[in-house]
């Protein structure tokens, strides 16, 4: 979707402001919401790319307003709903009102560990070989999908060169919709920031992304 | 005006402003914590587990360590080329957003940079979690248009003949910038070099220098 999330190119955001020994939290909020985040993440319910697509969805003026942590607790309470582990009423009194689902596992203090060590490979076998090679010139396709997808508003309908097939993974736009994994190749695609920005962009600069075979055909030199 | 004294309306109204909105968060993850809690869905201290782990395991010092043993050991490099997972993964960090990783080598002629424009993808096995900037507009949307601008609001400006590529992290591929080795770094053991390096540049926001020597 052209959403709020979708931010490469846009102006109008001020300068960097790295903020000198940032502190890894900032309010005790925070370490909790990351919590919260990671273990509700662990019931198995739902995966990284609904996760995604899920803070995508929060109301642009919301979304730019808010802090990274304030995204994920919002869309956190999104997929509490929807997949039936909290109610609204329950979401906004902060108790307990109905038994709701119940999770194929939840994460206890001895599995924390082992979880984030594990973590969530996304690499799956396909059965096809490769459509691009590396030196292979390819055009991002012109779409807009309505749910999710991951290539960015700025790479779409540019040609660019295949530097490496990075192996087959787990398609976000269709797992994101409970369509299924549905593997594809992902290749690393490099683009001429003038081909992406014109007479604007850096002569001497590239920009490179992890594109799904999907997103890309043939471009002739 | 110093800026301890700056006690104006509209300083005084923006930070009010953004008290109130931290505590109107602060009580929004309460509840939803309370609630889940109650409901048996999390273990509290499991969320503890988890900070702690943030807090003082899994940070920038794991991917100085990869960055030093770079620099010091070719078969490592070679490795690191090859299979950046697995060559990072034999020191010991593995695991969350760090499944898939890439080993990107800056050297005389190019400067590499990370974003993730979409959301907030991070190296998280090898950095930790991403600072506040990284996740904000202002990084994401001009890493990619404006890289050599973006670069000098962090005080490092490069000669144009350097060629800068930035990596969009779209996909699960997770990306981890080799800074140069300094000049006058020789003869430095691997936790000495480990020393020099930064959280900015394993992300390509910053180099790595020798520090100042004191006289």
């Amino acid at each position: 979707m052209n959403g709020p999330h979708d931010l490469g190119g846009q102006m109008g955001f001020g300068p960097v402001a790295p903020e000198p020994n940032e502190p890894y939290f900032h309010a005790e909020w925070e370490k909790r919401a990351l919590g919260i985040t990671l273990s509700c993440g662990a019931f198995g319910a739902w995966t990284i790319d609904e996760s995604r697509h899920a803070r995508e969805n929060i109301p642009p003026a919301d979304y730019l307003g808010a802090s990274y942590y304030e995204i994920w607790t919002r869309a956190v309470d999104m997929l509490l709903e929807r997949h039936g582990f909290a109610t609204a009423e329950e979401l906004r009194t902060g108790h307990s009102l109905e038994q709701g689902r119940v999770p194929k596992r939840i994460l206890k203090a001895d599995m924390v560990d082992g979880v984030l060590a594990k973590g969530g490979p996304c690499d799956r076998p396909v059965d096809t070989a490769p459509l691009f090679a590396v030196g292979d010139h390819v055009r991002t396709k012109n779409f807009n999908p309505t749910g999710h997808t991951r290539l960015p508003r700025y790479a779409r309908a540019k040609i660019g060169v295949v530097e490496a097939v990075q192996g087959s993974f787990v398609f976000p736009d269709d797992n994101a919709h409970g369509r299924g994994e549905n593997p594809q190749w992902v290749y690393l695609v490099v683009f001429e920031a003038t081909e992406l920005w014109g007479e604007s962009g850096d002569p001497n600069s590239t920009v490179s992304l992890d594109a799904w075979e999907s997103y890309l055909i043939p471009a002739v030199d | 005006m110093s800026h301890d004294h700056s006690h104006d309306d509209d300083d005084h109204h923006h930070h009010h402003h953004h008290d109130n909105h931290y505590s109107d968060m602060q009580a929004r993850v309460k509840a939803l914590e309370t609630l889940l809690t109650e409901k048996g869905l999390i273990d509290p201290v499991a969320i503890d587990r988890i900070v702690e782990t943030y807090e003082t395991k899994v940070g920038p010092r794991n991917g100085a360590h990869v960055v030093a043993k770079a620099w010091s050991d070719p078969d490592f490099t070679d490795w690191l080329r090859r299979d950046a997972t697995a060559a990072i993964a034999s020191l010991g960090f593995t695991g969350r957003q760090g499944e898939h990783m890439r080993a990107v080598f800056n050297t005389p002629e190019t400067h590499n940079l990370i974003v993730c424009t979409l959301c907030s993808c991070y190296p998280w096995a090898v950095l930790g979690l991403p600072p506040v900037w990284y996740k904000a507009p202002a990084y994401r949307s001009r890493a990619v248009i404006d890289p050599r601008g973006v670069l000098a609001e962090f005080g490092l400006t490069l000669p144009q003949e350097t060629k800068i590529r930035v990596w969009d992290s779209t996909a699960e591929l997770r990306y981890l910038v080799i800074p140069e080795r300094p000049a006058g770094s020789e003869g430095m053991d691997e936790a000495a070099l480990a020393d020099l390096v930064s959280r900015d540049a394993m992300i390509g926001t910053a180099v790595v220098r020798m520090p100042e020597a004191g006289l």
